[in-house]
Order: structure tokens, then sequence, then C-alpha cells
């Protein structure tokens, strides 16, 4: 197991070195010199833009460019916002925690909804219930989420008035208040999660009710529900597990048009705004950091699975 | 006489009325987003004072938008946009994506562990976030919106592609092909590439779904389609502000982008059970 893991260790590390390369060459890409954005009116001033450009480098070559500042990176240093002028690194601690309630909400909500139909989908197999949660999985995975969130503002907000449709407020500052404003949000974001982990559950449900130890189990005398909850289910949560943990890019990539919709000061509506600003430093840490919680994530999943599965953990 | 694959594959897709339904649905929208000119009741640009924010009526069945603009046309329209980059953005990805995943299963070593990095860390970056960083910093345009969604997607077929070379590699036909002195390149081409099209297909079909609710979502956020010009995403965003007075306006777009999605992963569902008989 220690061997694997080290293994893995070993293969995570040049990813997270290309990742960067990435991310920095990103900024190759962007129309029109830096310098003369961020010198404003005085881009006419030719001191001012070799002053910048030495300032943040831009006048070195891009080799030395990429070294200075992934050695900033590696000590914490994500560089400077060019628009708000705060460093980086704090403005995505200040948005993280935001972006990771409603994400853990999702995920919460949507493992409460996809396990169940899963299970309910594979045992129901070929009955009308089991096309009934199919066409709904579909329907969960075809729904874009910006248009789920306004309709249901449409619905919840305009029509009942039951919650407010935007907006937040922290957990720490009134919990029932931050539960109303991120409940719907946490909703649209679950739901495509939900679909997602509702077709994993049901395939690892169907291989784990074919195998021998449930025919067991059922020769055993043992009640229906038991053997598919403690026999079939513990087996086919491996899977559900490992595949659901690596759901995480889609939770993020979603998070940005709903932080959107609902007007959320989280780490989507962070990037979009920088995108729009044009600030680069941004856009780059915020990448990079959601690329490496990913990529860590990932490796996380593969430890669950050794943990979770005792065949692979005596290997 | 035996029926050859194709044909089995086809009998199989018949067989699956929810994928037959898709597709019926994808061809109407294909025919809708071509003879648009001629389906549309009114000029999807042309703005009306007396006609600003209509609910929808018999003179206009989806209503008219914050320009008094016909939104059944703009819908009709905005069909053009969202299924051109469906397909564009696709076959950018399979294009780019799926000779890099043949090289990488047919070479194997040190090429496909450098391919394999490589495609590793541009899975880790979120989509979605790629996409907007790649669509904001090309400009926003439909065009660029497209190339940005391609090449974000192209990493999935890379993957795809590979597996499947490296099934088929695994096949006698294949080791029989250099055995009788046939130079890589054309075993690659001519024995292996034409086994790795069943999965690139269904890839292409999840994929045009997905393309098509990133180009949305992209227009969503204004980095797609430009307005005037109608498109589903751009629709919606502006819908968002006149949500209390016409909420007919945030309907109609968003349900034609569900049709469309639902459609396409239809169909694509139904082409993985055709093709993959094993599954069964």
């Amino acid at each position: 197991m220690r061997s694997h893991l080290g293994g893995r260790l070993l293969q995570v590390l040049p990813t997270i070195l290309l990742v960067s390369i990435l991310v920095f060459a990103l900024q190759q890409l962007m129309p029109g010199d830096p310098a003369v954005v961020l010198a404003g009116e005085e881009r006419g001033d030719p001191a001012v833009l070799a002053q910048i450009r030495n300032e943040l480098w831009l006048d070195r070559s891009l080799p030395v460019q990429y070294f200075h500042w992934i050695g900033n990176v590696l000590r914490g240093d994500l560089g400077f916002s060019w628009r708000i002028r705060q460093p980086v690194a704090a403005l995505i601690l200040t948005k993280l925690p935001v972006t990771l309630q409603l994400a853990a909400m999702a995920f919460g909500i949507a493992l409460c909804i996809g396990v169940p139909t899963g299970i309910l989908s594979a045992v129901k197999r070929n009955t009308a219930w089991d096309y009934a949660a199919n066409l709904v999985g579909l329907a969960g995975l075809s729904t874009p989420n910006f248009w789920l969130g306004i309709m249901l503002i449409l619905l919840v907000s305009v029509k009942l008035g039951w919650l407010p449709p935007s907006g937040y407020v922290p957990l720490t500052e009134d919990w029932r208040q931050s539960l109303a404003t991120t409940i719907m949000p946490a909703f649209v974001l679950g739901n495509a999660i939900a679909a997602i982990l509702m077709r994993h559950t049901r395939s690892a449900m169907l291989t784990a009710l074919d195998q021998d130890f449930v025919r067991t189990a059922r020769a055993k005398g043992l009640n229906e529900w038991t053997v598919v909850l403690r026999h079939a289910f513990r087996n086919a949560l491996v899977p559900v597990v490992t595949l659901g943990a690596l759901e995480l890019g889609t939770l993020l990539s979603g998070a940005v048009l709903t932080e959107q919709v609902f007007s959320i000061p989280g780490f989507g509506k962070l990037v979009v705004d920088a995108v729009f600003n044009r600030d680069y430093p941004v856009v780059q840490g915020v990448v990079l950091v959601t690329a490496c919680l990913y990529i860590l994530l990932n490796l996380l999943a593969d430890v669950l699975y050794v943990v979770i599965n005792p065949r692979l953990r005596d290997a | 006489m035996k029926a050859s694959p194709t044909a089995l594959a086809l009998r199989r897709f018949r067989g699956r009325p929810a994928a037959v339904l898709g597709f019926a649905v994808i061809t109407l929208f294909v025919v809708v987003a071509i003879a648009a000119p001629l389906i549309a009741p009114y000029d999807p640009v042309a703005t009306s004072w007396t006609a600003i924010r209509k609910a929808p009526s018999m003179q206009h069945w989806m209503g008219t938008d914050e320009n008094g603009r016909d939104v059944l046309s703009r819908v009709v329209f905005g069909a053009r946009a969202s299924l051109l980059a469906g397909v564009v953005s696709v076959l950018i990805a399979a294009g780019v994506g799926v000779p890099v995943g043949l090289l990488a299963g047919f070479a194997g070593g040190r090429v496909d562990a450098v391919i394999g990095r490589v495609v590793d860390a541009m899975l880790a970056c979120p989509f979605l976030i790629l996409a907007i960083a790649l669509a904001a910093f090309l400009g926003p345009a439909l065009t660029n919106a497209m190339v940005a969604i391609g090449v974000t997607a192209a990493p999935v077929f890379a993957r795809v592609a590979r597996s499947a070379t490296m099934d088929t590699m695994t096949f006698d036909y294949v080791e029989a092909a250099r055995a009788v002195g046939n130079p890589p390149w054309r075993v690659a081409l001519r024995h292996v590439a034409p086994n790795i099209v069943p999965p690139v297909l269904v890839q292409a079909t999840l994929a045009i779904a997905l393309a098509i609710i990133a180009e949305a979502s992209l227009s969503f956020l204004g980095l797609g389609q430009q307005p005037p010009a109608p498109s589903w995403g751009s629709m919606l965003n502006s819908a968002q502000r006149f949500l209390t007075q016409a909420p007919w306006l945030a309907v109609f777009p968003g349900a034609a982008i569900f049709l469309a999605v639902l459609a396409f992963n239809l169909v694509g569902d139904g082409l993985r059970d055709a093709l993959d008989p094993r599954r069964h």
C-alpha cells in the first residue's frame, strides 16, 4: 500500500509542474502589453512603462519569468492583484470559504438525491422506477446550472417569496440567514452532481448485486433490504466514493455561473470579475489553486479507495 | 448472410425509443437552424418601441424582449449559434485530441508518458474556468468561444482515443498487419484508427451536449456571441434583469438549451449502448 501511494505521489509532482507551466503559458495569450494596461493614464510615459516592466519582471526572458513566478508561488506568494491591489493568496483565502460552504452543501444534497435513487434504480432494474430515475438523471445532466438557478429564483423568490433571490450571509454571522441564502444555489450546484452520482451508484450496485456474496446472503434467507444495503451497497460504495470525489471540478466550474446568478461573493465570482478586469495574477492564482486542489483530491480518492477496499489494503 | 457490425449497431440503436426520440429532436433543431429565415416570424434583431416586453400572445408566441424583439424569432436564430458552437468546438477538440491519443496509445513508452502527463495537467484545470480564461484572453466573440471550448475539451478526446487504441492493439489483426511489413504509420492509420471510431463517436455526441452548455455559459457571461446577434445564453443574461416584469424571457431560451442538450445526451447514451454490446 505504501509503495502504491509513493508511486502515485511521484506521478502527481510532474502533473502539478505541468499545470504551473500551463497556467503561466496562458498569460502569453493575453493580447496587448500588460505594462500598457497597468500604466493607465501614464501609458505614454516610457519611464513608467519601463518601471512597471522591471517590477513585474516582464523585461526578462520567459524561462526567467517562470522561475521567478514559481519560486514565489512555492513560498505562498501568488502575486498582487493588478486591479484590487491586494495579495492574490489573501483574496483567494477570503473567497474560498464561501465557495467551500456552497460546495459542501451541494455535495450533501447530491448524495441525498443521487445515492438513494441510484440504489432504487438498480434494485428495480428495468422497471418504470428505473426508467424514471434514469430520465430524471439525464434531465439533471442536461439542465444548464444558470438556467435552473434563474428558474428557481423566479419560482421560489419572485412568485412564492420564500427565499432571498441573491446575496450571501456568512455562517459565522447568522447561520439561519446563511442557509437561506445558500440553499438554492447549493441545490442548483448539487443537481448536476446528483445525476452523476445516481449513474455511478446504479452501475456499481448492478455489478455488486451480480456477485456471489449477494447470492449467498440471499440464500441465507436474509431480508432483501439487508442484502441490498448491508452487503451490496457496502461494496458499491467504493467506486461511488472515489468517483464522487472527482466531481470537485464539476462543482467549481458550476460555482462560477451559480455564484454569478445568485450574486454570491465566492471563488467563481472572483475569477469572472478578474477575467473581465484582465486581472491576470488573480486568474492565474485561481486556476492554479483549483487545479492543485483537484489533483490532491484525486490522490485522496486513491487513498480512500485503498482504505475502503480491504483487498487492496493487504496487497 | 451475416449483418455488418454497422447494421447491427443501427438496429440496436433503433430499438431504443429514447435515443430515436433524441435523434428526431436533433434533426428538428438542425432543420430549424438551417431554415431559420423561413421559420422565424420576425427579424430577430428588429427592435420595436411599441412592442417592448409584451407577454406571449397570438402575434408573438414567446412574447417580446426589452427592445421589442420577437423572442420566438430570436430562439429560432439562436439555434444557429448553439449548434454551430457545439459541432465546431467538438470538431476542434476531436481534431486535436484524437491524433494525440492515437499517437500516445500507438507509440507507448516515453511518448505515452509525456502525453499522459500533459493530458492529466489539462484535465486538472476545471473545464469552465479554463474555457472562460481562454475565451476572455482571446477576446469576446463566438469564434473565440468555440476555440476556447474546443481546446479545453481536447484532452478528454485524447484519453478516449488512447484507451481505444490500446484496446485495439491487442487484436491479432494488428499484429498480422505489422508482421506482413506495413510501416507503423500505415498500421496506425489503416488498421487501428478505424476501430477507435465508435468510442470517439460516442464521446463526440456527449461532448456536443457539453459544448452547447459551455457556449451558452460563455454567452451568458458575455464572452460568446455578441449582441444584437441572438444566442440562447446571452438572451438568458438580459432576461435576468427583467425577471419580475418579463419572466417569459428567461423560460424559452433556457428550455431550448435544455431540449437540445437532452437530445444529444439521449443519442450519446443510445450510441454507447448500440456500439458496445459487451456492456449488456
